[in-house]
């Protein structure tokens, strides 16, 4: 599948054990660099494998095409499961994705559309990327040739008052063009999501803003599919902005890491990946 | 120093009016407003051009990330404000538009002490400090019409210039025509307007009425100074600078900005980089704390005894330097 045009029409099981193949090289990639953030990145793993291997029309020879949909992860600190997705979808060699938060590498642990081809947009200081994303997709609208943008981001990133002046404005500017997804695992650093500050209830609120919510499973392909397809056929000027609230596991397919706050931006030891990749790779035959 | 036959505008007003211009000549061209469309004058451009202009209301952080996407999908978006509340939101230009080197330019209007009687919050004070600091921003400051309409063309257009974050700082009082129609602005350089000897006033925006009025006070004394207009903050012409501090015994820099991090310091800032031998003055000189209204477009110089003063005391200080290498530090950031 390396450097095709998607979408294709890959089949669930396959995306699942390409799920499974993500988190292998998180792991990895984590361990590697001995530092980086492994719950929320094991949490949209489904939801960025559905994204690259399904849904989005990209390809990895023209990381530059003009019809390209855009994807931006506002929870920048996310971005090693879009690593590896670009990996495994031939932007650059699996090789590098073990350079991973090394100096000079393209890999930084936020991620920078200046050095690495197929980023998007620079985040990691949360609650920006709704903005640029709706930018995106204002875009696209004046374009011969539109395409469709995505927004992924954090629970915890909600806490920022600016994702709130986009959940205002995208609506207001009928971006049928736009889907957001919110990684809602439940988790920040802090603590849980329900006690640093509570953002619920977080489907009434988006709904509030004019958005069309849909709530899935963040880990099921059965829910996540039909919520992007009906998402991307929405009247990119006359539609409303959808938003897919998944239901997701922080460190989600390592078992000693789901639901373990302590797992938000704390890399694993040797010992600790072995034991991660041994559990990850018996889901995958 | 005789001016140009042209009327008195603000830069505001001559952005407007460029910028519906270029919109019908660069396809490309988009702009967002964060509900200030009549103030900035970009709602010229709005009535013009309605689907490439993108009212986000009072957002100023969601338009700025809104510009940036824009910027990094191929437009050449101009996002408008007051300079103090598009920079104060300064982590999203961080972030969103000079860590990417999205193209976005970011209009402030409303510089400094100049804009008057609404006072401290409105007034872009602290902006081309914070602006320069970004490693990817170009800050650009024009100071009469002719200027400002280059400079909003070559922004427009220009194929390498679209490529990278600028901050463009306007005025919203009247400013006099300083340069003539043959006037060409030269990205990055300092643009000498009369060249003289032994002070060379420095001036950008608005400043550069100021030097105007000081370069007439001090040659009805006798002396003849170099009269320099600074468009380009950033990158600035560093080497434009030494070769004036090795030519005058003092340099002065007049701008509406707190002297910390504006042209004070980027004058400061070549000297003590190209460790110029021999101390000069970077004398540096805000214009002023009061906000009554200071919209006239007569030099203030005549109406500020305390910058007069100033300049009285430099013009005496530099005879006695014929006889002494006294030196003259800056004397404080009030006058």
């Amino acid at each position: 599948m390396l450097g095709e045009v998607m979408p294709n029409t890959p089949n669930i099981e396959d995306l699942r054990k390409q799920a499974q193949k993500l988190r292998v090289s998180i792991v990895e990639m984590l361990t590697e660099a001995r530092s980086g953030h492994p719950g929320g990145s094991l949490s949209t793993t489904e939801i960025v494998t559905a994204l690259y291997f399904s849904e989005m029309r990209h390809d990895a020879k023209r990381p530059n095409w003009e019809e390209r949909d855009r994807f931006v992860i506002s929870k920048g600190h996310g971005v090693p499961t879009v690593y590896a997705a670009m990996a495994y979808s031939g932007y650059f060699p699996m090789e590098e994705l073990m350079t991973l938060r090394k100096t000079g590498s393209r890999l930084q642990g936020h991620p920078d559309p200046a050095r690495l081809p197929g980023i998007e947009a620079s985040t990691g200081s949360l609650g920006q990327g709704l903005s640029i994303a709706q930018g995106m997709a204002l875009a696209a609208r004046l374009s011969p040739k539109p395409w469709h943008t995505y927004c992924l981001l954090g629970d915890g990133e909600l806490q920022e008052g600016q994702v709130w002046e986009a959940a205002m404005s995208a609506p207001n500017f009928k971006l049928g063009g736009l889907t957001a997804i919110i990684d809602l695992n439940g988790g920040q650093i802090d603590g849980p999501v329900s006690e640093v500050m509570n953002i619920e209830p977080i489907a009434d609120k988006w709904r509030a803003f004019n958005w069309e919510v849909t709530v899935v499973n963040g880990h099921d392909f059965n829910e996540l599919l039909p919520a992007l397809k009906r998402a991307r056929a929405a009247d990119p000027s006359k539609g409303k902005p959808h938003m897919i609230i998944a239901n997701t596991v922080k460190g989600k397919g390592v078992s000693f890491m789901e639901h373990k706050i302590g797992w938000h931006g704390v890399a694993p030891t040797k010992d600790e990946c072995a034991r991660a990749l041994e559990e990850i790779r018996s889901k995958l035959v | 120093m005789s001016i140009p036959q042209a009327k008195p505008k603000s830069t505001r007003q001559a952005f407007g009016e460029m910028l519906a211009e270029v919109g019908g000549k660069y396809p490309k061209v988009v702009v967002c407003e964060a509900d200030l469309s009549k103030s900035t004058k970009s709602e010229m451009f709005g009535k013009k051009f309605p689907e490439r202009f993108f009212q986000i209301g009072i957002a100023e952080a969601n338009m700025i990330g809104t510009g940036a996407g824009l910027a990094l999908s191929g437009f050449v978006p101009f996002i408008c404000s007051f300079g103090c509340f598009v920079t104060g939101r300064y982590d999203q230009v961080r972030m969103s538009v000079a860590y990417a080197r999205a193209g976005v330019r970011i209009v402030g209007t409303h510089a400094g002490i100049g804009i008057g009687d609404d006072g401290h919050s409105q007034m872009g004070l602290e902006d081309i400090s914070l602006m320069r600091e970004l490693p990817t921003m170009m800050v650009f400051q024009p100071c009469d019409e002719i200027e400002t309409r280059q400079l909003i063309e070559w922004l427009a257009s220009d194929a390498e210039a679209i490529k990278h974050p600028a901050y463009l700082r306007l005025t919203r009082q009247n400013l006099a025509p300083v340069h003539g129609a043959d006037y060409k602005f030269k990205f990055g350089k300092l643009d000498v307007l009369k060249r003289g000897s032994k002070v060379a006033l420095l001036g950008s925006g608005a400043g550069v009425q100021e030097c105007v009025g000081a370069y007439d006070l001090l040659k009805a004394k006798g002396l003849e100074v170099t009269l320099v207009n600074v468009p380009t903050l950033k990158p600035f012409d560093a080497e434009g600078v030494l070769a004036l501090a090795r030519d005058h015994k003092f340099l002065v820099t007049v701008e509406d900005h707190y002297t910390t991090g504006g042209l004070g310091s980027c004058v400061a800032e070549a000297m003590a980089d190209g460790a110029t031998s021999g101390v000069k003055l970077a004398c540096r000189t805000f214009l002023a704390r009061a906000a009554n209204s200071l919209s006239s477009t007569k030099s203030l110089v005549f109406r500020r005894p305390r910058l007069l003063r100033k300049f009285s005391r430099l013009l005496d200080e530099v005879s006695l330097l014929a006889h002494s290498r006294a030196s003259c530090r800056a004397r404080g950031s009030g006058c």
